[in-house]
C-alpha cells in the first residue's frame, strides 16, 4: 500500500495569493494512498525541507509530491532532501502550481480546483514510480580536437595545460589555419604570424598534445566520455623521422607552377612542398595529384636529392583508432571566390581579388613580400576599391547573414594600403559599418579620418574592365542615390564567409546539427554556445558562424573549460531518464518484435540489436536494446514502437496514462 | 519536313524594324519552318502598360496568348525582346495565381489556360536552326562580332530562366557556329536607353555611345543584336552617338537572324540588310 506525502508550497505570495493552498492540502489528504498532506510558506527553505525529511521518516512515506514551482527550478532540491531522508530521489515528483497555475490564472475557485487536479495527477504518478539510480559511465580523459586553426590551437593548449591528453588533427600539411595567412590583425595592427607561430610551436612541443597533420576523421562512434575516433593519416610520402626539413627537395622539384593554397592562388608552390616557411610541422608532403612521379610514373628528383633518403613513394594512408572522451570541432570556414559574382565578371579579371588574397599581398610572407602589387602586371595600384558585403547580407545570393569580420578587415585593408602606397586613393563601398567590439569603431574612424580612406555608402552594381582599368559602377546612397563610377586599378571583394568544405559530411559523421548554410549549430544560442546537441562534442570558432580571432579564442578557452570539467570526473553521472526495451519471463523474453523501427527513429544511434540466446547459446530472438550511455531520453523510439515495448524510465506509459485518468475520473 | 510554329511579330517588326521580321521569315523559310502568325494580335503593352496599369499590362499579353491557344498553337516565337519579356512575365504571373488568371480571362472575354510555350529568338535558333546550321554554312560570317543582349532578353532570370543574367553566352555560341569570332566585352547587358530614344535622345546617345565605343575599342566589326529597340538606338541614333563619342564609328548593327542568313547564303536584300542607317558592308 502506497504511503504518499503531499507538500503544498505557498511560494510566499506567488502561489498563496492566488491558490487556496490550505484547501489543496485538505483535498489531497483525502486521496487514496496519501498518508500525509500539509502546506507551508516556503517549502524550499530549510524548515520546509525539514518538514519533508521528518515526514518521510515519521510517516514511513513511500513517495513524495511537492506542489510548488517548476521542477526546472527546485526538483533537484527536493529530490536531494528525500534522498537525505532515505527515500530514493526518483520517488519524489513535483506538481507545478506556480508557472502552470497561479502565475497564469486569476484568484478564484477554478484556479484552486486546477491546483487540486494537478496534485491528484502527480499523486497517481508517484504511486507508480520505481526507485531508479543515476547512470555511471567512465570517462576517457583524452580530447580530440578537429582543426588546427587558431580556435583548435587555443582549445588544444588550454585542455593540454589542465593536464589532459589532446589529439589535434588537421587536414592540411600544417596547422595555423586562416590566421597564418593574415597580414596584420585588427584593431591593433599587430602581425598575425608573430602572435600565432609561437602558439603553433607550443602545440608541436607540448607533452600532452599529439599533433596529426594531413589527417582527417574517417568516422566516430560511441558517446560522451567514450568515443572511438577513426582517423585517416594521409600518406605524406616522406619518412617524418628521417626528414630533417632541410627543404632541398622543394627547391629541386621540377613541378613549380601549382597555385599555392597558402597564398590563396596568388603564388605557386611545388608538388613536394611545405605550405609556408613557418609551417608546423616544418616537413614537406607530396601532393600526389600534382606530382609528376605519381601522375606520369617518372621523375623521383626529390628522392635523388634527399640527403637522408626520407622520400617514401610507396607510403600508404594509415588508419588509426583513438579512444577519446570529448571532441572539439574547430574546422573553421572558407570564403567565397570572386567567380561567385556574375556582375563582377565571374572571376575573370585577375585584378579583382578576395579579401583573403589581399591579406597575402599585404603580408610580409606573401608573394610580393608585402608590397601591394596587382596580380595581372605586378604594378602598384594607384586607385583601389574595396567592396564590403560581397555576397553577404544578400538574400538574392543565398547568403542573407552578415559575415561579421568584413567591415573590420576591409577598414584594415584600406588602412594598410594607405600606409604602403602613400599617394594611393582608396574607396570602400559599404552597406553599414558594423564595428561592434572593443576599439573597433575607433579603428574604422581612424581609417576614415587619419588615413583618408573614402567610404561610400552604396552597393556596386557592376565592375568591368576597360583599357586596363576596372570600372566600378555603384551608387552613393547618402548623396541621393547618385551614380558613382570609379576607374580603379584593383578591386578587393570582401566576399562572404561560408561553411568550410566538407562541413556537412563532418556534421553528419559527428551527429551534430547544422544550419541551412552548413555551419554547425550550438545546443543553445545563448546559454550553451560551445556545446552541441550531442553530449561530449563541442564546437569553437568559425565552424559555427563567421568569427574574428578574439571571439574564436574566447570560445576555444570556453570549450576547453567544458572539456576540463568533463575530465575532472572519473565517472559521469547522468539522469536515468532513458528509454528501456522491456524484458519479460520466458517464453516471451520481451514484447519487442524486432522490427527495429526504433533504430532508424533514434537521432542518437543509441539503439542496438541484441541477440537473446538460451543456455546452449541458441538464438531465441533478436530484440532492440537501448545503450544507456548514448540515450538522451527524447522518447522518439517510444512513439515509434508499435508493440509499446519501450518505456522512458520515470515517464512510462503506465505513469502517463494514470495521470490522464486521474484528471478524467474527477 | 515543314514544322508549324506560332509567330507573334509585335508592333516593331511591322514598322521600324521590319527587316528583323523579314530576316526571321527568310531564315525560317530557308530551313523549312512554317511560321503561323497569330490572327488579330494586339500590342503587348510594351513599357507603357506596366508602368500605368497592372491589369492592362497583364490583359494585353494575355489576349495574345489566348488567341494563340484558340488557334491551337503550342509554341510561339516572339522575336522582339520586349514583347517576349512582357509575354513571359504575364505567363509567369498568371500561372502563379489562379485568381488573377480568371480575373484577366474575364477582362479579355476569352478563356486562358496558360499552356502556350513561348520562345525568344535565341531559343528558336538553338532549337530549330542550330542543329542544321553546320552543313548549311556557305559564307562563314568571319568577322569579329560583339554580341549585344540588352536588358530584356535575359532578365529577370527568375521569370525567364534563360542564359545567365550577367555575361550571357547564347548569342556568342551561335555566332561562333556561323564562323564569327565573338569578342569578350563589357557591355553585353548594359541599357541602350530604350524608349528614351524619342524623348531624351541625349541620354540615349550617352548610354548607347558607351556600348558602341566599347565594341569598337575591342575590335568588333559588327554588333549583333536580338531586339528592335536596341537595334534602332545603336543604328538609327548613330549620328548622335558619334557626336557624343567624338569619334566616327561605322560598325554596323545586325540582327542575329540577318547575320545567320548571310552565313547560309541568303540574299542580303531578302534579309533587309539595306534598310539600316549604318551601312552594312559585309
Amino acid at each position: 500500500m502506497a504511503r504518499i506525502g503531499v507538500f503544498i508550497c505557498h511560494c510566499g505570495e506567488n502561489i498563496g495569493a492566488t491558490v487556496d493552498c490550505e484547501k489543496v492540502a485538505m483535498a489531497a489528504s483525502e486521496y487514496d494512498g496519501v498518508a500525509y498532506s500539509i502546506d507551508y510558506k516556503y517549502m524550499c527553505s530549510d524548515p520546509g525541507q525539514n518538514l519533508i525529511r521528518q515526514a518521510i521518516k515519521e510517516k514511513e512515506l513511500t513517495g513524495v509530491v511537492v506542489a510548488a514551482c517548476s521542477p526546472r527550478m527546485h526538483e533537484p532540491t527536493f529530490r536531494r532532501a528525500c534522498n537525505e531522508a532515505g527515500l530514493n530521489p526518483y520517488l519524489c515528483e513535483m506538481a507545478n502550481l506556480r508557472e502552470h497555475c497561479s502565475w497564469v490564472h486569476e484568484k478564484n475557485e477554478a484556479t484552486t480546483e486546477k491546483a487540486i487536479d494537478l496534485v491528484r495527477m502527480l499523486v497517481e504518478k508517484v504511486k507508480r514510480n520505481h526507485p531508479l539510480s543515476s547512470i555511471k559511465v567512465p570517462v576517457t580523459k583524452t580530447a580530440l580536437v578537429i582543426g588546427g586553426g587558431i580556435s583548435g590551437i587555443q582549445a588544444s593548449l588550454d585542455i593540454a595545460n589542465t593536464g589532459h591528453k589532446v589529439v589535434l588533427i588537421e587536414r592540411e600539411p600544417s596547422i595555423g589555419g586562416h590566421m597564418s595567412q593574415l597580414s596584420e590583425t585588427f584593431p591593433t595592427l599587430d602581425c598575425s604570424q608573430c602572435i600565432l607561430t609561437p602558439r603553433m610551436v607550443e602545440v608541436a612541443q607540448h607533452p600532452n598534445i599529439t599533433l596529426l597533420t594531413y589527417a582527417e576523421l574517417e568516422s566516430i562512434e560511441g558517446f560522451i566520455g567514450n568515443f572511438k575516433a577513426r582517423i585517416r593519416k594521409k600518406a605524406k610520402s616522406i619518412d617524418e623521422k628521417l626528414c630533417t626539413g632541410c627543404g632541398l627537395c622543394t627547391t629541386k622539384c621540377p613541378n613549380k607552377k601549382i597555385p599555392g593554397e597558402f597564398n590563396a592562388g596568388l603564388g605557386n608552390r611545388t608538388a613536394i612542398y611545405v605550405p609556408f616557411p613557418q609551417a608546423v610541422p616544418n616537413k614537406p608532403v607530396i601532393d600526389k595529384l600534382n606530382c609528376t612521379y605519381y601522375t606520369k610514373g617518372k621523375c623521383r628528383v626529390c628522392e635523388k636529392v634527399c640527403p637522408t633518403q626520407a622520400i617514401r613513394f610507396d607510403q600508404e594512408d594509415e588508419i588509426i583508432d583513438i579512444p577519446v572522451g570529448a571532441v572539439v570541432l574547430a574546422t573553421g570556414f572558407a570564403v567565397r571566390g570572386t567567380d561567385f559574382f556574375p556582375e563582377y565578371g565571374y572571376g575573370k579579371h585577375p585584378d579583382i581579388i578576395t579579401g583573403l588574397q589581399f591579406e597575402r599581398l599585404a603580408s610580409a610572407s606573401g608573394p610580393t613580400l608585402g608590397e601591394i602589387r596587382r596580380p595581372s602586371d605586378g604594378k602598384i595600384p594607384g586607385k583601389i576599391v574595396f567592396v564590403a558585403c560581397a555576397g553577404s547580407r544578400d538574400p538574392a545570393k543565398g547568403i542573407p547573414y552578415c559575415s561579421k569580420i568584413c567591415c573590420m578587415y576591409t577598414a584594415k585593408h584600406a588602412m594598410l594600403y594607405q600606409h604602403k602606397v602613400h599617394d594611393g586613393e582608396s574607396y570602400v563601398f559599404y552597406m553599414d559599418i558594423r564595428a561592434a567590439g572593443r576599439n573597433y569603431e575607433e579603428f574604422v574612424r581612424r581609417a576614415i579620418e587619419e588615413d583618408g580612406v573614402n567610404y561610400i555608402r552604396g552597393r556596386v552594381s557592376r565592375i568591368y574592365e576597360k583599357q586596363g582599368k576596372l570600372i566600378v559602377k555603384g551608387a552613393d546612397t547618402l548623396l541621393g542615390g547618385m551614380p558613382v563610377e570609379i576607374e580603379a586599378d584593383m578591386v578587393v571583394l570582401a566576399t562572404a564567409g561560408i561553411a568550410n568544405e566538407g562541413s556537412e559530411v563532418l556534421a553528419q559523421k559527428m551527429h551534430v546539427s547544422y544550419d541551412q548554410y552548413h555551419f554547425f549549430t550550438e545546443a543553445h544560442p545563448k546559454l550553451k554556445p560551445v556545446e552541441t546537441n550531442t553530449a561530449g562534442i563541442f564546437l569553437v570558432g568559425a565552424c559555427q558562424a563567421p568569427r574574428d580571432i578574439p571571439e574564436s579564442v574566447g570560445q576555444a578557452s570556453g570549450a576547453a573549460a567544458k572539456v576540463a570539467a568533463l575530465f575532472s570526473q572519473n565517472e559521469l553521472t547522468r539522469e536515468p531518464v532513458i528509454a528501456v526495451v522491456n524484458r519479460s519471463a520466458p517464453p516471451m523474453y520481451s514484447t519487442c518484435a524486432g522490427c527495429f523501427m526504433c533504430v532508424s527513429a533514434c537521432p542518437y544511434q543509441a539503439i542496438e540489436k541484441e541477440e537473446l540466446t538460451d543456455r546452449k547459446g541458441q538464438l531465441i530472438k533478436t530484440v532492440a536494446r537501448v545503450n544507456p550511455g548514448l540515450c538522451q531520453g527524447c522518447g522518439t523510439c517510444v512513439a515509434f514502437c508499435r508493440s509499446k515495448s519501450i518505456d522512458i524510465q520515470g515517464y512510462t506509459h503506465e505513469q502517463m496514462v494514470s495521470e490522464v485518468m486521474a484528471l478524467l475520473n474527477n | 519536313m515543314t514544322m508549324a510554329l506560332g509567330f507573334y511579330p509585335g508592333c516593331s517588326l511591322k514598322g521600324s524594324s521590319r527587316e528583323y521580321s523579314e530576316s526571321v521569315l527568310a531564315l525560317a523559310k530557308a530551313f523549312g519552318i512554317e511560321l503561323t502568325e497569330i490572327n488579330d494580335w494586339n500590342c503587348c503593352g510594351a513599357t507603357a502598360a506596366h508602368n500605368l496599369n497592372r491589369n492592362l499590362s497583364l490583359a494585353l499579353p494575355a489576349r495574345v496568348l489566348a488567341l494563340a491557344e484558340k488557334q491551337s498553337l503550342e509554341e510561339v516565337l516572339v522575336p522582339c525582346a520586349a514583347c517576349y519579356s512582357r509575354l513571359a512575365a504575364t505567363l509567369h504571373d498568371l500561372n502563379r495565381d489562379e485568381a488573377i488568371k480568371s480575373g484577366i480571362s474575364e477582362l479579355i472575354g476569352m478563356e486562358l489556360k496558360g499552356s502556350v510555350h513561348i520562345i525568344n529568338i535565341i531559343q528558336f535558333l538553338d532549337k530549330y536552326i542550330c542543329p542544321l546550321l553546320e552543313n548549311r554554312i556557305i559564307k562563314p560570317f568571319s568577322k569579329k562580332v560583339a554580341c549585344y543582349y540588352g536588358c530584356l532578353l535575359v532578365r529577370p532570370h527568375s521569370v525567364l530562366h534563360f542564359d545567365r543574367e550577367e555575361e550571357p553566352q547564347s548569342m556568342d555560341v551561335l555566332m561562333a557556329k556561323a564562323g564569327a569570332t565573338p569578342v569578350d566585352w563589357s557591355f553585353k547587358t548594359e541599357c541602350c536607353g530604350a524608349g528614351l530614344s524619342v524623348s531624351r535622345t541625349k541620354t540615349v546617345a550617352r548610354l548607347s555611345g558607351k556600348i558602341v565605343m566599347d565594341a569598337t575599342e575591342r575590335g568588333a566589326e559588327a554588333l549583333i543584336v536580338a531586339c528592335p529597340m536596341c537595334h534602332s538606338n545603336l543604328d538609327m541614333r548613330r549620328g548622335d552617338i558619334n557626336r557624343y563619342n567624338g569619334i566616327k564609328s561605322s560598325v554596323p548593327v545586325l540582327y542575329i537572324t540577318q547575320a545567320l542568313g548571310l552565313a547560309v547564303g541568303l540574299d542580303p536584300v531578302d534579309l533587309g540588310v539595306q534598310r539600316h542607317f549604318v551601312n552594312v558592308e559585309i
